[in-house]
């Protein structure tokens, strides 16, 4: 433990980590480059337990066993922003007591990434390069081309390492290709990049199989659990994001009175439409997404008004507060809900493993009029609705 | 799983095919296969453009409009301009989207 340099990030140093001086940096990348080997502050990580000695220096072990401390962050990290920032330093890492030949498997410095990564690597000895993808998984960083041919050039050559290891082969997440040229890194790099498999879990066979893994483990699959995993994320958001201003207005509408804006007014008035409105973001966030595959057509706004018109008809039949709204509130329900979870619906485009950036357009270039269109002719519905309760219709 | 019919923007240009099969290992969603050495869309509907088979095409045998199919992104090039991407916050800071 004490042969690790221990350098904070951001701090100044005459010599740079990885042995090499300030200006044969690229200065750009000065501060990735402090960070290139893993640095601690002041106290290693607890997932560090020793180090491995190089030719290029001092490389961390890791541990492959997960705390409760670190299960505990990957579940803020699916439920709250406490993601943002849950990062791993930039640079190599060691796994058991791996040597010259071990393998080299690539990853983000997104902490959950590679805690998935190094759990999967329990018994094997090999390195890991840890990509800097300010901290997203390897998927959407390839997206964003953080996880990219020009990082990982650059990584291989900061951490040498060539000098670490004999061989020239870099196994790459598959999920990773979409921000890497395999032949561009081999040229400029000189190291063959190997695409894994999609799951961490399957790397143990793809290694076995001689660096090949099937048709299967190629595939991304969106299995129930991998989509409820990811509702927290839409149902967060919407709760923060919409819910609180459609509330606001709700009350405002209903406690709206000659008089001023009355409090039992907004609460007897809205109350039944504060819970349509829950329903309905509940509907498009969490029901959409656990029943994707069941709900009929392709089209996730499609998908999301059927939802979101059964729940409000189901609501409105069996929730005793909801069972005696008048006409105008009844057409604002039937159009304004289902439309709601339409469009909540939609946003899990983002999350989910198979819709592409042309269907999305094409999507929104149909139903965004209708839901600009939908919430104008909503909020007029609400205004008769006043007018005639104030008798001014 | 597959979203809307016939959309993808992928394209396959077999006269540069190589038959390496670099897109097939590469696909997400086994959208290619080989057939008499050339690579060949087994499902379009399947593709999501994310331009992994693109980018590790060295014959470029292949073009798609590379983008993210997330409506976030996509609302948000309407409104600001730009491409579509991942950064919901804006492009310095990490986004809280993906």
């Amino acid at each position: 433990m004490t042969e690790l340099k221990l350098i904070k990030p951001g701090t100044r140093e005459t010599k740079a980590c990885c042995g090499q001086t300030q200006s044969a940096v690229h200065t750009q990348d000065e501060m990735s480059c402090k960070t290139c080997l893993p640095l601690i502050e002041t106290e290693p990580p607890s997932w560090v337990t020793g180090t491995c000695m190089t030719d290029a220096g001092s490389i961390p072990t890791v541990s492959t066993d997960l705390t409760a401390s670190d299960r505990w962050e990957s579940v803020r990290c699916r439920t709250s922003a406490f993601r943002n920032n849950y990062t791993v330093h930039p640079g190599l890492y060691a796994v058991g007591a791996p040597n010259r030949y071990s393998d080299v498997l690539a990853s983000a410095n997104y902490k959950l990434s590679f805690d998935v990564l190094r759990k999967a690597l329990k018994g094997l000895d090999v390195w890991i390069l840890v990509l800097d993808t300010k901290g997203i998984n390897v998927w959407c960083a390839a997206g964003k081309g953080t996880f990219g041919t020009d990082e990982l050039i650059h990584r291989i050559s900061i951490l040498k390492l060539a000098r670490i290891v004999d061989h020239r082969r870099i196994i790459v997440p598959q999920l990773g290709a979409s921000g890497i040229s395999a032949h561009k890194v081999k040229d400029a790099a000189g190291f063959e990049v190997c695409y894994g498999p999609v799951r961490a879990a399957d790397i143990k066979a793809y290694i076995a199989a001689g660096y090949k893994a099937t048709r299967e483990q190629r595939t991304v699959k969106f299995s129930l659990i991998d989509r409820l995993i990811l509702t927290p994320m839409e149902i967060n958001p919407a709760m923060k994001k919409y819910y609180p201003r459609y509330a606001l207005i709700i009350l405002a509408i209903f406690g709206l009175q000659p008089g001023g804006i009355f409090f039992m007014e907004a609460l007897v008035g809205g109350l039944p439409f504060l819970l349509l409105g829950l329903i309905s973001l509940f509907a498009g966030a969490l029901v959409t997404p656990a029943l994707l595959p069941l709900i009929p057509f392709r089209s996730f706004a499609l998908k999301g008004w059927i939802t979101g018109i059964l729940a409000v008809l189901l609501s409105t039949k069996f929730v005793a507060m909801l069972g005696h709204l008048n006409t105008i509130l009844l057409i604002f329900t039937y159009l304004f809900f289902p439309l709601a979870s339409s469009y909540i619906a939609l946003q899990f485009t983002g999350s989910s493993t198979f819709t592409g950036m042309t269907g999305v357009k094409k999507e929104l270039k149909m139903s965004a009029p209708l839901y600009i269109a939908g919430a104008v002719v909503s909020l007029i519905l609400l205004l008769v609705y006043k007018l005639g309760e104030w008798r001014v219709l | 799983m597959k979203y809307l019919p016939n959309t993808a923007s992928l394209k396959i240009y077999p006269e540069r095919c190589a038959g390496c099969g670099m897109c097939i290992e590469v696909c997400p969603h086994g959208v290619f296969a080989l057939e008499n050495k050339k690579a060949v869309i087994l499902d379009r509907d399947r593709c999501m453009e994310c331009g992994a088979c693109v980018g590790n095409c060295a014959f470029g045998a292949l073009k798609v409009d590379k983008g993210v199919g997330c409506a976030a992104a996509v609302i948000n090039s309407m409104i600001r301009g730009g491409e579509p991407s991942c950064d919901c916050s804006g492009p310095n800071k990490t986004g809280d989207c993906c």
